[in-house]
């Protein structure tokens, strides 16, 4: 059973419910921006445009206390059942998980006025495709979840696994760098945490997909395997050369 | 029930798991005249859980519910198809001494309906029409055991004197069901049994009916679908005199299978 095209007897329920999404879409949004912005910002080596992005997580921060008052108010208020019940319960859910990747946008962008100190390093010429990879997964989460869209939150899922392609390219990589040269430490290490958050940015964003799943069927995904596997990664000296 | 290591439940919280089967129909019918209100409704009622009957007005789950004590035997006009039996025994028999089966099948009224005795009398007379005491000794015991376990005794023990029309209306719903039970009954059928009542009452009787779970198999008809949610563990829900969706109440109210059960408990129906 995907989205019911009826109306409720109560309108207003109707219009409470499409305010929450409507309000879960503009986070989204937003969210989507910072990492593209912080990353952008990274790339241009714009301190200025960095500090944007930080100043600007706090209204994701106060969109998410409003969707959470909202939600709060459609428990109380209409006592949902079914699938409204589990579209605003993951409405909270998500509201949580988007003021988190924004977290992650702001702090990739507190690492850029370091950066744009130290010289460029070639390991991040990978980074802007990594984040049009991971802001189009939050985009298209976030679209099923308006659209309440199974089939594609089922692709979203399926597509976290090529931003941990990334990033284990990313990690083998910037571990390389730093054994060739120290002076690329500082720089590596900070772009390593800038490729983790984006990493996981993308698995906030199959959360978010997973949510819509089962907001939309009522049913669970499948357990998906993690395919981070740097967890183990270590450099041999053959590897280093 | 623990069996060893964690074990999820597909079953509704506090169902039982094990369940006895105490009243089944299979295809009935109910007819006023020419019209059909019950369209071939085939249901299990079991001795562990509380079954919620809910849709909405006119569906035909009040007309249901009586069949299942033939209360609609004293509608003219009314006829019943099909087969229902109490411990696998046909309740339309016509060996079935009817009074009997009241008994055994006993019912609430949406209004509490006390008669106009006392509250011990309220009590008292089902179990002396049915021989049930002997003495005046057992017939007390009888009264008091029926009202504690309607948790009414604390309320009204020192004025078992009083009418029982002199009650609130939440404390005359509890007499009733006090009642029901002074005759031993397996089944109690409770037809929206807290819709006349406010808040702290209805929530009185929602307690007691949950304290009353496991020792009768009870059927609950409530239009309030919260409070099917609450006090049952498994739901039916009716529309247009057939039986739309019938299981656990927790996969009625969180996940329903047919698009009709969906519309009607989000309030999308009509």
């Amino acid at each position: 059973m995907g989205n019911t095209p009826t109306a409720h007897t109560v309108r207003s329920f109707d219009a409470e419910i499409n305010q929450l999404r409507s309000l879960i879409g503009q986070m989204g949004g937003l969210a989507e921006t910072q990492i593209a912005d912080s990353v952008d910002a990274l790339l241009r080596r714009d301190a200025d445009a960095a500090m944007t992005v930080v100043a600007r997580d706090a209204e994701l921060d106060a969109m998410e206390a409003e969707a959470e008052r909202l939600a709060l108010t459609i428990i109380a208020v209409r006592a949902p059942m079914a699938d409204d019940l589990r579209e605003i319960v993951a409405a909270l859910k998500i509201s949580a998980v988007i003021e988190r990747i924004g977290d992650y946008g702001k702090n990739i962008a507190k690492r850029v006025p370091v950066l744009t100190q130290a010289q460029p390093i070639g390991p991040m010429v990978i980074l802007p495709e990594m984040a049009r990879a991971t802001t189009r997964m939050i985009r298209d989460a976030l679209d099923c979840y308006v659209d309440r869209d199974p089939e594609l939150a089922s692709q979203v899922m399926a597509r976290d696994q090529q931003v941990d392609d990334f990033y284990n390219s990313l990690f083998r990589s910037l571990l390389t760098y730093m054994m060739e040269n120290p002076h690329h430490i500082t720089s590596s290490a900070h772009l390593l945490f800038i490729a983790k958050n984006l990493e996981r940015v993308g698995d906030h964003a199959t959360n978010i997909a997973e949510m819509v799943y089962f907001s939309a069927t009522g049913e669970h995904p499948g357990d998906r395997a993690k395919t981070d596997r740097t967890a183990s990664m270590a450099v041999t000296d053959s590897e280093g050369e | 029930m623990n069996r060893g290591n964690m074990r999820i439940s597909a079953s509704a919280p506090g169902a039982a798991e094990e369940t006895t089967l105490k009243m089944t129909a299979r295809d009935v019918r109910v007819f006023y005249g020419e019209f059909e209100a019950i369209k071939g409704v085939s249901i299990d009622v079991s001795k562990e859980n509380v079954t919620a009957f809910i849709g909405p007005s006119g569906c035909g789950k009040s007309t249901f519910l009586r069949c299942l004590n033939r209360m609609n035997d004293t509608v003219a006009g009314a006829r019943v198809q099909g087969r229902i039996e109490l411990d696998g025994h046909d309740i339309y028999d016509p060996a079935m001494d009817v009074v009997q089966l009241r008994a055994r099948v006993g019912m609430v009224f949406q209004k509490p309906n006390p008669f106009p005795k006392s509250i011990y009398e309220n009590v008292a007379y089902g179990p002396r029409i049915h021989g049930l005491a002997a003495k005046k000794a057992d017939m007390d015991v009888i009264v008091e055991k029926s009202l504690r376990r309607a948790g009414l005794w604390d309320e009204v023990k020192d004025r078992l004197a009083d009418s029982g029309t002199a009650l609130s209306g939440g404390q005359q719903q509890r007499l009733c069901i006090a009642r029901a039970i002074a005759v031993n009954p397996e089944v109690i059928l409770m037809d929206e049994p807290a819709s006349a009542l406010d808040p702290i009452a209805t929530a009185k009787i929602e307690e007691l009916i949950d304290d009353l779970r496991g020792r009768y198999a009870i059927v609950i008809v409530t239009h309030n679908m919260q409070q099917a949610a609450r006090v049952s563990q498994k739901t039916a829900f009716f529309h247009l005199g057939t039986l739309v969706e019938y299981g656990d109440t927790r996969e009625i109210f969180t996940n329903p299978k047919e698009t009709r059960t969906k519309d009607y408990i989000t309030g999308r129906y009509g």
